[in-house]
């Protein structure tokens, strides 16, 4: 394999955080090259979120460095190479919004002064068919069940037609079918050469498509390389098994969608 | 018409219209982000303006917006900078601005009570030509912002952290649809007062979601909704002799009240039939909470 000399898309090096007073991540190395697909693992606090958002700007980076298509993450402006996919059940915001305005949004990267010409419509058009989302194009996303709201932001950030795909946790509070609609457009993604960092609490339904896996367990790198196969993802160093429906203050927002 | 043949009802006419299209347009984003009262605590911020214009008898609704501005982007640094105890410091800023303007006033030699009032809860019909003219310079601003800005201000106020990745300048926007609320609420504050001006931000806006399903549907109507009670709050007051400003809010209230009871069977009727396009355990009225919140922000 010759992955090793491709290009590094994502780079961090030795990259500290901190979230208030508490250092989250300790000094991580991550690296993912042209054309991979890499999975970032880890028990909920592991600091696994933290680090992609490091990486987009959303949490500053205290040491280290991190940087996007080679270019120091501070200097780089070329956000419509990069498709983001926030941890989050919902795309509904305080005022009902259609899908289509929501996806919209992920095109505004690829515009001037936020003026959506023909071909940026067709590309939101796209995006939604890719998720199979093109029939309900003009519903509230008020109207949405909790997979079909994951289908929406993941044909958001596919609106820019990017090269790297960022996603945290794109399978939580997901239904079965709409696990399966996820794994099939991220395939179609990988086959056209999309370059994918996840954050996932277990490998699940997308494990055939990551090439190499990187577990976090309290801010440091502690496992990079190939994914477990055989064993599954229980046997994954640093896996504690802990649910995703947990007090608010320890995990992210969950909404509980499916266990209501 | 007599109603218009007299000049000081043209000009409350038109900066009620005004106040009806301002007030929506930028109450939209900020319901949309979910702090629907910001307005509110602009208002009581503006009460310094009004009460340093009286002592220092430099026009008051200049101050009012030179103040509020300075409120409302000290709020937007205390939401970055503060996280666990920023209501608290808001709420330092908001009483500290009411009170701050009560006693400006009483120590201006011009200032009274019945001063304080007309700012409180408006004085419609009171508004001079020059008020008329800063009206109209402010409400142009926040058109200009609301209107040409809307693609990303929507963005913004949707996903900030999704803003962010899509490169758009999250914290210029974000003090920008501040400044905007702060000169809004100068901009109302002579229609229906400081004290109100939050209802028309916000009022005309729930009234409008229980019609629309697109954003662009709710801002039109919203905006509809604000030109409709203004200026039938303005006339209504004429011929009743009753205070516009309470009048303006009381039919927004009667108008979200109305609106509710019309869409709910309608909405009814549109889930029934999104539920027979479902498959069956996906649910088209899963409702699903607040996408902003504190932990959205500290999550790991």
């Amino acid at each position: 394999m010759s992955e090793g000399t491709k290009e590094a898309v994502i780079s961090l090096r030795g990259v500290r955080a901190d979230l208030g007073a508490r250092t989250v991540l300790r000094g991580i190395d991550l690296t993912v090259r042209r054309g991979e697909v890499v999975a970032l693992l880890g028990a909920n606090g592991s600091g696994k979120s933290t680090a992609v958002r490091t990486l987009i700007g959303q949490v500053p980076v205290a040491a280290g460095e991190a940087a996007l298509f080679g270019v120091p993450r501070a200097r780089f402006r070329d956000w419509a190479r990069v498709g983001y996919v926030p941890q989050r059940t919902t795309a509904a915001g305080g005022v009902p919004a259609t899908v289509t305005e929501v996806v919209s949004s992920g095109r505004l990267s690829r515009t001037r002064l936020g003026l959506l010409r023909k071909a940026d419509h067709a590309a939101v058009a796209r995006a939604l068919e890719l998720v199979g989302m093109a029939d309900r194009a003009k519903d509230s996303v008020d109207a949405l069940s909790g997979g079909q709201h994951q289908r929406v932001l993941i044909a958001r950030a596919l609106a820019s037609e990017p090269e790297l795909l960022i996603m945290d946790e794109p399978m939580a509070g997901v239904d079965l079918a709409s696990q399966e609609i996820l794994a099939h457009t991220l395939r179609t993604q990988v086959e056209a050469g999309t370059t994918v960092l996840l954050v996932l609490h277990e490998l699940g339904p997308l494990e055939p498509l990551i090439d190499r896996a990187v577990v976090l367990r309290d801010g440091c790198v502690v496992h990079d390389g190939p994914p477990p196969k055989a064993v599954g993802q229980h046997a994954l160093p640093g896996h504690d098994h802990v649910h995703p429906h947990e007090p608010a203050d320890t995990a992210p927002m969950r909404t509980g969608l499916l266990s209501r | 018409m007599t109603l218009l043949s007299y000049a000081f009802m043209q000009r409350a006419l038109l900066a009620a219209v005004l106040v009806g299209i301002t007030a929506p347009a930028i109450g939209i984003y900020l319901v949309q982000r979910r702090q629907a009262l910001m307005g509110d605590g602009i208002g009581h911020v503006a009460m310094t303006g009004v009460g340093l214009g009286f002592l220092l008898s430099w026009s008051p609704v200049w101050m009012a917006a030179a103040v509020s501005v300075l409120g409302a982007v000290l709020m937007e640094l205390i939401r970055w900078y503060g996280r666990t105890r920023g209501d608290i410091a808001l709420a330092m800023l908001f009483y500290g601005g009411m009170a701050g303007g009560v006693m400006l006033m009483g120590l201006a030699p011009t200032g009274s009570n019945a001063n304080l009032l007309s700012y409180l809860f408006g004085s419609l019909t009171t508004v001079s030509d020059s008020d008329v003219t800063a009206i109209c310079v402010l409400a142009a601003f926040v058109l200009l912002v609301t209107l040409g800005l809307r693609r990303q201000l929507f963005a913004v106020s949707q996903d900030e952290e999704f803003a962010r990745v899509t490169g758009l300048p999250v914290r210029a926007l974000n003090l920008l649809t501040a400044v905007t609320a702060a000169v809004t609420v100068t901009v109302a504050m002579r229609v229906v007062g400081l004290l109100l001006v939050s209802a028309l931000m916000v009022v005309p806006v729930a009234a409008a979601q229980q019609l629309s399903r697109s954003f662009a549907a709710t801002f039109a109507i919203a905006v509809a909704i604000g030109v409709g009670v203004t200026l039938g709050g303005t006339v209504t007051s004429y011929y009743q002799d009753v205070p516009p400003g309470a009048t303006i809010v009381l039919l927004a209230i009667a108008a979200f009240i109305a609106l509710t009871a019309l869409a709910t069977p309608l909405a009814r009727r549109r889930a029934r039939a999104g539920a027979g396009a479902e498959s069956p355990g996906d649910p088209a009225e899963c409702r699903i909470p607040a996408t902003r919140g504190a932990a959205d922000e500290g999550g790991i």
